[in-house]
């Protein structure tokens, strides 16, 4: 049977178990978008209040399920609207198949109306992206764009469709099977550096795990959590890596980096072996890399070659999926005659609990004086049972967020770290939200980040997703005014914000529930009064100290044993 | 040090921008690149020479090779290996004796002479960077008008391939 192109698209969409997609319409998209109409029984469409809204809600639905995110845009202004997205997922290797309209063939390359290279624009920050030239190449195309977005190492797809071809008619089938010569990703690592790997985990006297994104994104939380359990090695997870393991097991010794823990950041410098396990030896998380882990043989794995020995020079490079290496790990070291013995590591540990005592989250919150962050982010893990699902926005709020939810499950902490996106929380709620819709989705965000997506609270009144937005609101741009507090002398050049709308009255006109907290006498009520309000959006302005700092902190130029404590 | 990568890749629409951008984007070195489709016209081949320490350059691979549109690549400077560049140079032969100083280098240099004008005569000249300077440095008491170079191509001896 013949189809249009659109209907070819959106069968493509069936095909491959689409059920949501977050867009925004516009010309070069309307004859997608009556397909869709046609198709609205099968697959749920969403529609932002901003393009940039679709694609981090697409990011959230794919990091709260691991499957890929979906976002359909226009041409020209739609399509660069969505670029901060898509470059968000690139830099946090989040699975999305993102599809732009285009000006019809004939008119491309002519500045057409509405036209941009959106296929140059995105170059640089996505996996891979085409210009679909032909009708016959459109179905094809999109099965590769799915087999790139989440295969490998997972990241955004892009794909121009000219208008003209979704308006033509021709024959579909879609390939059941695809392969790409010039794309094979290795996924199961080599066993003699897995031997080898195990050889220095049994000599190890201070040996660390440090887990990343790349655990969750392989959904090797359980065999990750074996594998830490059978060394009985302490543990550190990046920002990216948290839920990776259970945050409150005695092996979990906090985040580590620039905002880690005292113990996390000391284990590390003072470590003679750092099994690095799906993460990117980010330079928010080695500090100074001429004193990053002076003592330390280094093993890697990852699934992208290009991150092994980027940064960081590293002794035994294992490149393959994090699920199949930890098995591999865990077959080699239980085929051993002797595992880990804990003799070897009990000074390692008593080392690690002295650490520990410099309680170096600790905070103080004055019941008669402001709202302190850290313990509103206390209670609500208290109040949630820890099993919501958090998003944040970027900032203060974003490390009080990591280090005071302790997250013990994967996929729960949905958060912007390599591009460092505000206005990432809120849109990346509701595509949890939309994944999971009867779970708490919470949104932890500042009074600067939640206003640059702020749009989208009318999305979550068209599809009634009961977010709850937590804002911390200290009237700055915290993290700026922290680091010109730090670093400038407390020149606080444009970090605070003089005019702030009135957020309950906002909440409202948007249609949903709004409450100002000012006392901490109050955070708790509030909290268990918005999470019982399960089919409500309710959005909590909590005012909270102005000049509260994130500690710890490594400074920028510093090493991991020079943290900056309270 | 100096490295001659060949590369193998799709010969698709944008594959060389994507080559070209991962460079510019990455702060790595170009010092020449040449591409044309091969044999198989699916397929082009590059030859890229760029210059960095090894770790960069291991860097520069693995970049590479990331590229979903690179089928294979090969640093040539692991393998005993022939690198040749083309060279088209005009230059004035105005000069009284110029002719004969044009005919006399281009025999040393079994270079060609390929367009003979009033005012001008055209030479062809292949071989490795450094034959090809020498090439121009012999001529240095004419006036070339014009040098065309087209970078350097290069394959491995004896029975290695580079092959899809
Ligand atoms: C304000 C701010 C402060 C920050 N402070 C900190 C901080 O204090 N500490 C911190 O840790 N981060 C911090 N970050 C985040 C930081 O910028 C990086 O985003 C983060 O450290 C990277 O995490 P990751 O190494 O886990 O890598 P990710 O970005 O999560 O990358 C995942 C890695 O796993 C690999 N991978 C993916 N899938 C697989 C698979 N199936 N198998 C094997 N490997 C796979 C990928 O190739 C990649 O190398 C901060 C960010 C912001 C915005
Ligand atoms: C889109 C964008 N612009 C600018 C920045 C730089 N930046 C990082 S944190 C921050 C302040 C965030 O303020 P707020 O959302 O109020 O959170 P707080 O730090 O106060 O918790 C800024 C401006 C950014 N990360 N993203």
């Amino acid at each position: 049977m013949e189809l249009t192109g659109a209907e070819i698209f959106v069968e493509c969409l069936k095909a491959e178990g689409v059920d949501t997609v977050f867009g925004y319409p516009g010309g070069a998209v309307l004859y997608i978008y009556d397909a869709l109409y046609k198709a609205q029984n099968e697959i749920n469409h969403i529609l932002a209040r901003h393009e940039q809204g679709a694609v981090h809600a697409a990011e959230g639905y794919a990091k709260s399920t691991n499957k890929p995110g979906v976002v359909l845009v226009t041409s020209g202004p739609g399509a660069t609207n969505a670029v901060t997205g898509i470059a968000d997922a690139y830099m946090d290797s989040v699975p999305l198949v993102v599809f732009t309209g285009q000006v019809p063939r004939a008119l491309i390359g002519n500045d057409a109306f509405q036209e941009v290279d959106i296929v140059g624009i995105t170059r640089p920050c996505v996996k891979h992206n085409f210009l679909v030239t032909r009708l016959e190449d459109l179905a094809p195309t999109i099965k590769k764009a799915f087999y790139i977005a989440s295969t490998g190492r997972p990241g955004p797809v892009l794909v121009d469709i000219p208008k003209d071809i979704t308006q033509m008619t021709g024959e579909f089938s879609y390939p059941s099977e695809i392969s790409i010569r010039s794309y094979n990703p290795t996924v199961k690592g080599n066993k003699r550096q897995v031997r080898r790997a195990i050889d220095l985990v049994l000599e190890a006297k201070r040996p660390m795990l440090y887990t990343g994104g790349g655990v969750i994104l392989a959904g090797a939380a359980k065999e990750l959590t074996e594998f830490t359990r059978l060394t009985g090695f302490p543990i550190t997870n990046t920002l990216m890596g948290l839920g990776g393991y259970p945050a409150t097991d005695p092996q979990f010794v906090g985040m580590l980096g620039m905002h880690g823990t005292f113990e996390a950041n000391h284990a590390m410098h003072d470590s003679d072996l750092i099994v690095a396990i799906g993460a990117r030896f980010d330079d928010r998380v080695t500090g100074n890399i001429e004193k990053f882990c002076p003592y330390a043989k280094i093993i890697h794995v990852d699934i992208d070659p290009a991150t092994i020995s980027k940064n960081v020079k590293v002794d035994v490079p294992i490149v393959g999926d994090v699920k199949n290496v930890l098995a591999d790990l865990i077959e080699e070291l239980r085929g051993r005659k002797q595992g880990v013995d804990p003799q070897q590591i009990t000074d390692w540990w008593k080392q690690i609990n002295e650490w520990r005592k410099t309680n170096c989250l600790s905070y103080n919150q004055q019941m008669d004086g402001p709202i302190l962050a850290q313990y509103v982010v206390d209670k609500l893990w208290e109040v949630t049972g820890g099993d919501a699902f958090v998003t944040s926005d970027v900032g203060q709020h974003q490390m009080w967020a990591a280090q005071f939810y302790k997250f013990d499950q994967p996929n729960r902490w949905i958060n912007s770290g390599g591009l460092g996106t505000m206005g990432f929380g809120l849109p990346a709620a509701m595509g949890v939200q939309i994944a999971h819709p009867d779970a708490t989705v919470a949104c932890i965000s500042g009074d600067g980040s939640i206003q640059m997506c702020i749009q989208e609270l009318a999305t979550c009144l068209q599809y009634r997703l009961p977010i709850k937005i937590i804002t911390l609101n200290n009237g700055y741009l915290g993290m700026v005014r922290q680091w010109q507090e730090f670093f400038y002398q407390k020149r606080y050049s444009m970090s605070y914000m003089e005019a702030l709308p009135d957020f309950v009255k906002l909440a409202e006109a948007y249609g949903h529930v709004g409450m100002r907290i000012e006392k901490p006498g109050d955070v708790e009520g509030a909290l268990r009064e918005a999470m019982a309000m399960k089919d409500r959006l309710v959005f909590m302005d909590f005012i909270t100290s102005a000049e509260n700092n994130v500690y710890p902190m490594v400074p920028a130029g510093a090493g991991h044993n020079e943290m900056i404590l309270v | 040090m100096r490295h001659v990568i060949s590369i193998l890749m799709e010969n698709e629409a944008g594959a060389l921008s994507r080559v070209a951008g991962l460079f510019s984007a990455r702060g790595y070195n170009i010092e020449s690149l040449t591409v044309a489709p091969t044999d198989d016209p699916t397929l082009s081949r590059l030859t890229l020479v760029t210059m960095g320490s090894d770790e960069i350059v291991e860097q520069i691979a693995k970049q590479l090779h990331k590229l979903i549109d690179v089928v294979k690549l090969m640093d040539l400077n692991d393998y005993p290996h022939i690198e040749r560049e083309m060279m088209l140079v005009k230059i004035d032969v105005q000069k009284q004796g110029a002719c004969d100083v044009v005919k006399r280098i281009s025999d040393i240099f079994r270079a060609r002479i390929i367009d003979v004008g009033e005012k001008s005569y055209t030479v062809e000249v292949t071989g490795s960077r450094g034959k090809l300077d020498g090439f121009l440095q012999a001529l240095h008491e004419l006036r070339v008008v014009e040098v065309v170079r087209s970078g350097s191509m290069g394959i491995a001896r004896g029975a290695i391939a580079l092959n899809a």
